[in-house]
């Protein structure tokens, strides 16, 4: 052991040494996240909330549309990162009931960097780049909701009227959806 | 081979009740081709080894054949520490318990065993997580030799080891050396924290769990698998949202399982048992003893290498990563290497460094100093501590929240002697420094 010690003063002679008090060290998982928020690219129709600005691992981030047939709609994602990120995708979850084909009535989402192909190089910025994306190019061959996906594949124009009343808060085949204007 | 000795002979430094210890002690005492110019076999090494005081963090698989082969050793002060109990679907492999020690502490029990079968040996249990103990707990040991199954743990190990180095006390280096084992496949590696590759440049040696697509659970599920996890994913949070799935309940593994299999039949899908629904819903790969056994046997070698200060070469500076797999298809195969050091590693690829500071500083100031600061040089720093978030640039609402934080002193946001972390997007690594007041 004394050699490996030796061999350590000497690597650490280059280097500035190290010491003082042991305090509580900024965790692996949060200088990622820090760096990913710090590369955002948000742009004009996304908007990320804090509910506790001291904790960035819980936020929400909101996507309102300027294009695409859910223009108008203001869509809230909780976003939830534990201490194994980036090993562990970001948990992101709709807190709207909304009818969309790839998101469920519990908020799931069908993002295929989310679960199947999240990789510890991706980081938010291709997560919230891939949930914008399901607002302009719903995916009728992914569905999560398979009304909604019935409903895009076989008649286009009525699955824009049924997006357009879900978002007033109205009702598609019995269900009820959550208003979502802005 | 002589069948029969009838009195073995005795060394005149190795007491009669070494004789148990003779191979061992063969090794101990001669010099080898591969022994370490510092290392000085004789009974003095005997003594070291048997005073080393090394912790075992896990005794489950892993767990009871390191246990046992350090016991077998020559270690005689052993520390083992777990959260878990017994379970029945352990008893196969994880030798050290019988079916009357099920729901008890693995690590009490596995300690007991060991004890009974190795007189002389000392092994001090602890039943708990690792992260409820400090860092003047993991300062008594020589080395720690993990066998966890999470990864989880491993960063959190590996990190507290890594942040405990400490210049001015050779003690503050403790060896990490890692067992991990998946079905056929295993690897045993070896950690000098800071100084060689840590479990965090390692990180993506582990590939992430492979998992369905959520819509092909929600939608097209071909497998017994997919209707497990979609009763799983999708209806447990639909008809029991309330409730916080437990998956050592019995009563919530069947319920999923009646609910599989109900989705089953209706996409005539056949497979689905109550055991599948508990291995997948647990992840639970298959555990193989012979990888355990082979993979627990490499990392004791290093250990004991290292603690006899290289009786024979150990792992760790040049080769450290060694992997193994005995699964059918390719054959039984090892591969050591060296996995090299990251220079942007978050954990030891920047260890904090001291920065004086004068503490009647407001926020703004010290991040202007920043910018001038020849160890720094930052001009769009973004800062943290552990539990507060001081100053970010981006994203918008972030900096709006915490802004107000400019106009505060250092010495109301921070303790002397805390670390911060900084990044800025003109550098690909973050920095981390240690505050030190000035005044």
């Amino acid at each position: 052991m004394m050699k490996i010690w030796s061999m350590k003063q000497k690597q650490q002679q280059a280097e500035a040494a190290t010491a003082g008090t042991k305090k509580k060290k900024v965790t692996a998982a949060q200088l990622r996240v820090q760096k990913d928020l710090s590369e955002l690219s948000l742009g004009s129709t996304m908007r990320t909330t804090f509910p506790n600005p001291d904790d960035i691992l819980n936020f929400t981030l909101t996507i309102e549309p300027d294009e695409g047939m859910y223009r108008g709609g203001s869509f809230h994602f909780s976003f939830v990162i534990n201490q194994n990120f980036p090993h562990d995708p970001p948990k992101v979850k709709c807190t709207q009931k909304i009818y969309h084909p790839n998101i469920d009535l519990e908020g799931n989402v069908c993002l295929n960097i989310l679960r199947e192909d999240w990789k510890p190089v991706l980081n938010l910025n291709a997560v919230i780049v891939g949930l914008q994306f399901l607002f302009l190019e719903p995916n009728a061959s992914d569905p999560l909701n398979k009304e909604a996906a019935e409903d895009l594949k076989t008649n286009r124009e009525g699955f824009k009227r049924n997006v357009r009343s879900s978002m007033g808060g109205g009702n598609v085949k019995s269900q009820t959806y959550d208003r979502v204007l802005k | 081979m002589v069948a029969a000795v009838a009195t073995p002979p005795v060394l005149n430094d190795v007491s009669q009740d070494r004789a148990r210890w003779k191979y061992l002690d063969n090794i101990l005492t001669r010099r080898g081709p591969f022994t370490d110019e510092q290392c000085n076999p004789g009974p003095d090494l005997i003594e070291t080894l048997s005073k080393a005081k090394v912790l075992v963090i896990g005794a489950g698989g892993l767990g009871c054949e390191i246990l046992k082969n350090l016991a077998l050793s020559g270690f005689k002060d052993i520390h083992v520490i777990d959260m878990d109990t017994i379970d029945v679907s352990n008893l196969n492999r994880q030798f050290l318990f019988r079916a009357a020690d099920v729901g008890k502490p693995k690590a009490s029990v596995a300690a007991a065993f060991v004890e009974r079968r190795v007189k002389g040996v000392s092994i001090t249990s602890h039943c708990g997580k690792i992260q409820d103990m400090d860092e003047e707990y993991y300062k008594q040991f020589q080395v720690v030799i993990c066998g966890l199954d999470s990864i989880e743990a491993r960063r959190w190990i590996n990190a507290t080891l890594v942040g405990m180095v400490d210049m001015d006390d050779p003690d503050s280096l403790k060896p990490m050396v890692d067992g991990g084992t998946e079905g056929f496949k295993g690897q045993a590696r070896v950690i000098f924290p800071s100084m060689t590759s840590c479990f965090e440049c390692q990180l993506d040696m582990h590939a992430p769990r492979a998992a369905v697509p959520l819509c092909t659970l929600a939608t097209i599920p071909r497998q017994p698998q997919h209707c497990i996890e979609w009763a799983h994913i999708i209806a447990w949070e639909a008809e029991r949202k309330e409730d916080i799935l437990d998956t050592d309940d019995p009563a919530h593994i069947t319920w999923l399982y009646e609910k599989a299999n109900a989705r089953a039949a209706e996409f005539g899908i056949a497979g689905v048992t109550y055991s599948m629904t508990q291995g997948v819903v647990k992840n639970i790969i298959p555990a193989i003893a012979s990888t355990n056994a082979i993979i627990a046997a490499a990392c004791c070698n290093e250990a004991f290498k290292i603690v006899t200060n290289g009786i024979a070469s150990y792992m760790g500076l040049e080769n450290n990563y060694m992997m193994y797999t005995g699964d059918g298809d390719s054959g039984v195969y090892t591969y050591t290497f060296l996995h090299e050091k990251k220079d942007d590693c978050p954990v030891c690829g920047n260890l904090a460094r001291n920065m004086e500071i004068n503490s009647e500083l407001t926020l703004e100031e010290f991040i202007e100093g920043l910018a001038e600061r020849p160890e720094a040089q930052l001009k769009k720093p973004t800062i943290r501590t552990e539990e507060k978030s001081l100053y970010y640039q981006a994203p918008p609402a972030l900096e709006e929240q915490t802004r107000p934080n400019l106009k505060r002193k250092i010495k109301e946001l921070l303790e002397d002697g805390e670390e911060i972390a900084v990044s800025d997007p003109a550098f690909q690594i973050d920095f981390k420094f240690k505050m030190v007041f000035s005044s």
